[in-house]
C-alpha cells in the first residue's frame, strides 16, 4: 500500500488556473444549442396557438381577442416543444436563463396582428 | 456485552445525497440490526400519466432523477416503442448508446466524489466533480441542457449531433481518460483509501443473488446481470462485456465503478468513430395500443424497470418504474447488520443509494 498518491495531483492544481469561474463578475458562456428560456419574434407570430395545445406545462397562454402571447416563466420546462411545433418559426431557445426572482413571472407580448378590417379592406 | 441502543441515522446527514431514514440498533459499537424507512421525498410521478400524454410524460420520467435522467428517458422511449412497435434508425440507437455512456462517467464521477467526502478526502472530491463538469458541458453543447436533456423521444432522437461535437467529444475524452488515471491511483492504491474500504460491507456472492442485488452491488460480488447484455442498444454490437470483481466488499464495488469509467470511454470512442450515417428519428403513427410492455434498462446504479400499459388513446393506462435502489436497499441492510458504527457511511454509500429515483 502506498501513501501520498494525491500529492502529484494537488501540487500540480497549485499552479493551475482555478477550476471554476468568477461568476458572476465572468460571465458563462452559452452553448449554441443551450436552453436557457423560450423567445418570441411578435411581428412573425400569427396567434394560432399551437404552442399552447403543445406545451407540458400549460405555461403559455394565447389570447386572440387581446392579441397577447403570455409565458409563464416559472412554470415553463425548457423542453422546446413550442418551439419545434411554431409553424412560423417565430418562437426560439435563447441560451441565457431567466435572472432569479422571488415572484412567479409571466411575462406578456403584444402581438401586432393586423385588424380584420384593415386587411379585408 | 452492553445494552442495545438505537441510533437514528439521516434523513439529514452529511454522507446522504438524499433523504433516507436508518435506525440503527447499536451494541457495543456494532451494528445489529439496521431499519430502513423512505418516504421523504416522494412526487406521484407515475400518478401523472393519467392528464400527460405518453410525449408529453417523457419529460415527467427524465425528471425522476438529475444523475440517470438520460437513462430514465431511454428506457421509457424503449418501453413506449415496443408497446407501439415502432423501430429506430441505426445512428439514433448509437447515439442513445454514447449519451447513455457518457451520462453513466458523470454518475460515477459524482459517486467517487461523494465517497471521497464521506473518506474525508476533501481534495479528491473536488477533483471528481471537477472531472465531472466537463462531462456536463458536453451535454449541454449537444442537447442543451447539463441535467435534463430532453434529447430523446419516441421514436428516436429530437437532435442529431454534428461532426464538430463528435470531435468534442473524443477529445472530451482523451483529457478525461488522463486525469482520471491519476484519480484512480488514489482510489484504488492510496493506504488510507484502501483502510477504510478492503474488507468491509462483504457480500458473498449468494448472498447478492438472493437479495436480488443488481448493477455495481451485484456485479462486485461476481454477479453477471448486466442488463446491457440483453440486446438494449448497441451494446453487443460494440462487443461489450461487463466488469466482474469477487470480492464483494466496499473496495470490490468501487474498483468496478472505477472500470467502469474506463470501459465507457472506450465505448464512446468507439461510438464516435464508428457513427453511421442516416436519419436520427423515425415519424410515430398512431396511439398506445390496449396491451402492456416492460424494458428494462442498466442505469449507473443497476437494473431499472419499467411498465407501460396503454388503453388505445394518447394517454397511457399505467406507467411504473422500478430503479436500482430499490433493488439494493436489502443488500445494504444485510451488508450493515455486525458492522461498525464507522462503516455504516461507507455501507450506505457504495451501493449509490439514488433515493429519488426510489421514490419517484
Amino acid at each position: 500500500m502506498a501513501s501520498f498518491k494525491m500529492a502529484k495531483t494537488v501540487l500540480k492544481s497549485l499552479f493551475k488556473k482555478p477550476a471554476t469561474a468568477m461568476y458572476p463578475a465572468v460571465p458563462r458562456e452559452w452553448t449554441e444549442r443551450t436552453r436557457g428560456h423560450v423567445g418570441i419574434i411578435e411581428e412573425n407570430c400569427i396567434l394560432c396557438g399551437i404552442c399552447a395545445r403543445k406545451c407540458p406545462t400549460n405555461a403559455i397562454v394565447v389570447d386572440r381577442k387581446g392579441k397577447t402571447w403570455t409565458i409563464n416563466r416559472m412554470s415553463c420546462i425548457q423542453c422546446e416543444s413550442c418551439v419545434e411545433a411554431c409553424p412560423k418559426k417565430c418562437l426560439a431557445m435563447a441560451p441565457s436563463y431567466t435572472p432569479p426572482s422571488v415572484e412567479k413571472i409571466t411575462d406578456i407580448f403584444e402581438i401586432p396582428l393586423p385588424d380584420k378590417e384593415k386587411t379585408e379592406a | 456485552m452492553g445494552k442495545s441502543t438505537i441510533i437514528p441515522f439521516g434523513p439529514q446527514h452529511p454522507v446522504l445525497p438524499e433523504p433516507v431514514h436508518l435506525d440503527l440498533e447499536i451494541m457495543d459499537e456494532k451494528v445489529v440490526r439496521a431499519i430502513p424507512s423512505i418516504g421523504y421525498v416522494h412526487r406521484g410521478l407515475e400518478k401523472l400519466t393519467e392528464t400527460k400524454d405518453y410525449n408529453e410524460m417523457f419529460y415527467v420520467i427524465e425528471r425522476i432523477c438529475g444523475i440517470c435522467s438520460f437513462g430514465h428517458g431511454w428506457g421509457y422511449t424503449l418501453a413506449v416503442e415496443g408497446l407501439m412497435n415502432v423501430d429506430v434508425p441505426d445512428r439514433a440507437d448509437y447515439l442513445r448508446t454514447a449519451l447513455h455512456e457518457l451520462s453513466r462517467i458523470h454518475s460515477h464521477l459524482l459517486w467517487l466524489g461523494l465517497l471521497a467526502d464521506g473518506l474525508g478526502f476533501e481534495s479528491l472530491f473536488m477533483h471528481c466533480w471537477r472531472l465531472r463538469e466537463k462531462v456536463l458541458d458536453l451535454f449541454e453543447k449537444m442537447t442543451g441542457g447539463r441535467v435534463i436533456f430532453s434529447i430523446c423521444k419516441v421514436g428516436g432522437l429530437r437532435k442529431d449531433i454534428t461532426p464538430e461535437m463528435q470531435n468534442d467529444v473524443l477529445k472530451t475524452i482523451k483529457s478525461l481518460r488522463n486525469e482520471v488515471n491519476s484519480l484512480t491511483k488514489v482510489f484504488l492504491d492510496d493506504a488510507s483509501v484502501k483502510n477504510r474500504l478492503c474488507g468491509v460491507g462483504k457480500l458473498s456472492k449468494t448472498e447478492a443473488v438472493d437479495l436480488c442485488a443488481v448493477g455495481p452491488v451485484a456485479r462486485g460480488s461476481g454477479v453477471n446481470n448486466d442488463i446491457r447484455l440483453t440486446g438494449i442498444g448497441k451494446y453487443l454490437d460494440l462487443g461489450f462485456k461487463p466488469i466482474l470483481e469477487e470480492d464483494g466488499d466496499c473496495y470490490a464495488r468501487c474498483k468496478v465503478r472505477i472500470l467502469e469509467l474506463y470501459q465507457s470511454f472506450d465505448l464512446i470512442e468507439q461510438i464516435m468513430l464508428e457513427l453511421p450515417q442516416g436519419p436520427v428519428d423515425v415519424p410515430v403513427k398512431g396511439m398506445p395500443p390496449s396491451n402492456d410492455f416492460i424494458a428494462r434498462m442498466e442505469q449507473p446504479r443497476g437494473e431499472a424497470f419499467y411498465y407501460v400499459q396503454g388503453n388505445g388513446t394518447k394517454y397511457l393506462q399505467r406507467m411504473r418504474v422500478r430503479t436500482p435502489t430499490n433493488a439494493n436497499i436489502p443488500a445494504m441492510v444485510k451488508t450493515l447488520q455486525g458492522c461498525d458504527l464507522t462503516d455504516v457511511s461507507m455501507l450506505i454509500l457504495t451501493i449509490d443509494p439514488c433515493i429519488s429515483c426510489t421514490e419517484r
